[in-house]
């Protein structure tokens, strides 16, 4: 078996174990060497159990635009928090105007979906509600919205056009 | 100063969780409830946590790493509890919603909360007799 096969298989996930063995140390707040071999230890046998679970990840083509893509989302969920409260408070809740969003998806790579989905619920104003049977496309409840279309559409250019770049799917 | 810091930041997050709260309170409909926890909480826990890392690594000069943990913890679980409450509200109420809902395409594909669910069999899970 060559080294890369036996490190595909030892370690599934590196990027998921570095986080595990972050988070372990954090946890203990402490700096400790004992602490950053726990987590070693944490980090190496949780990945291989969820080797089976979790059999393909989809490598990140790009992590310039994973950083840029967490910065955009992180001042989106500031800003449009304080819209939320804006709408909340000062506006009768009978002049809401909610409706339903469908947001057709070109991205493929399921975990990419699943951060999309994620990014809808947190960033205020939506939040995603199923994914059509095949994948095609996200069902998004609008807490306010007057055009629906602008709404998707800035959905689609904000975070869907950045992770493709994330995922490398805007190549093939 | 740095108690005027962490004053102003527990202000705002304490502003920011109560609004949440009124949200759920005021607004008439389940979907539109479900907006506001998982919101306007999020300005709200973070004014909190803020405060906790300006506190105790400012006033009190032990920096703590905790913070950023609870942050990522929230990120991680909030959207997938509202995606179960939102799925769980769209199966219950399939009878009065799934016609007002749009589809998800031009094809005669369904949302994933009406397909049907497969057959046990298929996994093996059904004990063969």
């Amino acid at each position: 078996m060559s080294v890369r096969a036996r490190l595909r298989r030892w370690l599934p996930h590196p990027v998921l174990s570095l986080a595990l063995i972050l988070a372990w140390v954090a946890l203990q707040n402490e700096f400790a060497a004992a602490h950053w071999l726990m987590g070693a230890i944490v980090g190496v046998v949780i990945p291989r159990l969820l080797r089976p679970f979790w059999p393909d990840p989809p490598p990140v083509r790009s992590w310039r635009a994973a950083l840029a893509y967490a910065a955009v989302v992180l001042w989106d969920i500031a800003k449009a928090n304080v819209q939320v409260a804006g709408w909340v408070l000062l506006r009768r809740p009978e002049t809401l105007r909610s409706s339903w969003l469908v947001v057709p998806l070109e991205l493929r790579v399921p975990e990419a979906i699943t951060l999309l989905a994620g990014t809808i619920t947190m960033t205020p104003g939506t939040v995603s509600c199923d994914l059509a049977a095949d994948g095609s496309a996200l069902l998004v409840h609008c807490l306010h919205t007057k055009d629906a279309a602008a709404t998707v559409a800035e959905i689609k250019a904000r975070y869907e056009a950045r992770l493709m770049r994330m995922f490398g799917e805007d190549e093939s | 100063m740095a108690d005027m810091l962490v004053a102003a930041l527990l202000l705002v997050g304490a502003f920011f969780g109560l609004v949440g709260s009124w949200g759920l309170v005021r607004l008439p409909q389940t979907m539109q409830r479900l907006h506001t926890p998982t919101k306007a909480t999020t300005l709200g826990v973070g004014g909190v946590l803020l405060a906790s890392i300006v506190y105790f690594g400012g006033v009190r000069g032990e920096w703590s790493i905790h913070e950023l943990l609870v942050t990522l913890f929230l990120f991680l679980t909030a959207p997938v509890s509202a995606l179960m409450l939102a799925r769980a509200w769209l199966h219950r109420e399939r009878e009065r919603v799934r016609a007002t809902l749009p589809r998800p395409g031009a094809s005669g594909v369904d949302w994933g909360v009406y397909q049907p669910i497969p057959e046990e069999a298929e996994h093996g899970a059904a004990p063969k007799r």
